[in-house]
């Protein structure tokens, strides 16, 4: 494990936007850095600038007018760079998915659509333990990952 | 004013880190004044009466609940008051007095949400820190109550759908009595706080006029000493039973905006109390057709933000003909932009942007109605 693997797992900087959200998962998501839940303790620091960032944490259903601007945004990001799509609204466009014929007129079925997702934390809203779980599970992901090219590097 | 000639663009957003939802504000400054800005509000556009249309009423109840996170009691609130309104049948008189508790618990919430929300943005994050712990006594008891922290579906069309046990009404006794204790501190504490009083006082202001002819509602108003309520003025659910004082403050900045959600805090804690010692009995749920009656009805509820209003039109189907929501922050957007541009001896510098944002309390989930295509 080199050193920057170890910093970008040990201390992640995240970065939040909001994609048209009811603000359910967002103040969910706020919640975790306050005093109960607390995600500093896992090294994750909430970042305001895309540049800063290595996981990029998606909450709310894609609408057209914010499409362009989180494509821009994961764009800015510094590779290697992870994507969580939280809430079921991110994640397939929840109940904005089915409106008559296909997903409602202004909004996109999934982030994925649009962008690589690594993670996908469901919930309406989760709760704060589901979002911590969540990227604790994609650190661990990003360790196994590292490990096979490890090994690999060996051979 | 400066002596700058030129004026500069300043966009801030829709990603911002003062910000927490997308949104645009375009400023235009001189120096350091602000003396234009120009406010996009539809990057939340999701759609949401459109969506209403295809659905059944009973499907809607969770589509309308997702509006807003935050306020997503008051939103089912006032769709089912609109139902029960068509058919003419109110919800029971146990239901009504429980849905005020709960809406009472949503707006302590909610504006220790904002307390924390407004104490980040004028940088003082320990303050924000202490508030969201506190916060935390609410929402376990709404997910003790209700069911779940944010979206319970709490409310149905007839009535609520839990029960209060007496177990239930003495854990929130108790966490009343908690939050009242944190709340007095909170109170004591801002207004001697020299950290606050410099960043708010003064920041934002609104006169009492301006407040009624740009017909802004809810703190905001009451903040510049305009007494709006529609818990007072327009009685539903079981508001005309629990006594309540409307809190209003004559100081038309933020500062009197945070005295008065802190006291509106207060009286919620109160109107709890007095609903769990006067609970009565009877069933909590009526059943209602499935298919609504022709007509119109608009219902009022006063969310934490302010006068909530949906409109709803049956065709006597089980599906609405038309349905419309007008929400708080949508009415205070002209008050926003009147607060952010300097005039004579008013000045807004750029560092008080995001704290005059914050002041009104914004939720622009909830607002947006139309974009603009280009």
């Amino acid at each position: 494990m080199g050193l920057r693997d170890w910093a970008l797992r040990k201390s992640p900087w995240i970065l939040h936007f909001n994609t048209g959200s009811c603000n359910g998962c967002d103040i969910e998501l706020v919640a975790t850095l306050t005093p109960r839940y607390d995600i500093e303790r896992f090294g994750m620091y909430m970042r305001g600038s895309p540049r800063h960032a290595d996981i990029l944490l998606v909450t709310g259903p894609v609408t057209r007018q914010v499409k362009d601007r989180v494509v821009r945004i994961y764009n800015q990001m510094p590779a290697p760079k992870s994507v969580v799509a939280i809430g079921s609204c991110c994640m397939s466009g929840g109940v904005f998915s089915n409106c008559g014929k296909g997903p409602c007129y202004n909004v996109y079925a999934g982030l994925d659509q649009l962008i690589p997702v690594h993670a996908y934390i469901p919930g309406c809203p989760p709760k704060p333990e589901a979002i911590i779980d969540g990227v604790a599970k994609l650190l661990e992901g990003r360790k196994a990952k590292e490990v096979t090219t490890d090994a690999a590097r060996t051979k | 004013m400066s002596s700058y000639e030129r004026l500069f663009d300043i966009p801030i957003g829709p990603q911002h880190p003062a910000l927490k939802e997308p949104v645009l504000l375009n400023l235009k400054v001189d120096g350091e004044h602000v003396v234009e800005v120009a406010v996009d509000i539809s990057y939340n556009h999701r759609g949401m009466e459109k969506a209403a249309e295809y659905r059944t009423y009973v499907q809607n109840l969770y589509l309308i609940e997702r509006v807003c996170g935050i306020c997503n009691i008051a939103h089912t609130l006032s769709f089912s008051t609109a139902l029960e309104g068509l058919h003419g049948k109110p919800a029971p008189e146990r239901a009504r007095v429980l849905r005020v508790i709960a809406e009472e618990l949503e707006r302590i919430q909610s504006h220790l949400l904002w307390l924390g929300v407004a104490a980040h943005d004028i940088g003082f994050d320990t303050l924000f820190m202490y508030v969201w712990l506190d916060r935390e006594i609410s929402l376990d008891l709404m997910e003790e109550f209700a069911g779940n922290r944010i979206t319970s579906s709490y409310i149905s069309i007839g009535g609520v759908k839990r029960d209060m046990t007496p177990e239930i009404a003495d854990k929130m006794r108790k966490g009343m009595d908690k939050l009242e204790g944190r709340m007095a501190y909170y109170r004591r504490a801002i207004s001697e706080e020299r950290t606050v009083l410099k960043r708010t006082q003064g920041v934002g202001l609104l006169s009492a006029s301006d407040v009624v002819s740009l017909s802004a509602v809810g703190p905001l108003a009451r903040a510049s000493g305009v007494d709006v309520d529609v818990r007072a003025d327009d009685p539903y659910a079981a508001h005309e039973l629990v006594p309540m004082k409307v809190v209003t403050s004559g100081g038309c900045d933020t500062f009197s905006r945070i005295m008065v959600r802190i006291d509106e805090v207060v009286e919620s804690i109160d109107a709890i109390r007095f609903c769990l010692d006067h609970l009565p009995s009877g069933p909590i749920l009526q059943r209602l057709p499935r298919r609504v009656p022709a007509g119109d009805f608009l219902s009022r509820v006063e969310a934490p933000r302010g006068e909530l209003a949906h409109f709803v039109r049956s065709d006597g189907s089980d599906k609405p003909y038309r349905y419309k929501i007008k929400t708080p922050t949508f009415s205070n957007i002209p008050s926003l932009v009147k607060m952010l541009k300097s005039s004579g001896r008013y000045v807004v510098n750029i560092a008080d942007v995001p704290v005059i944002l914050a002041s009104i309390d914004p939720c622009f989930s909830c607002t947006a109605r139309l974009e603009r295509i280009r």
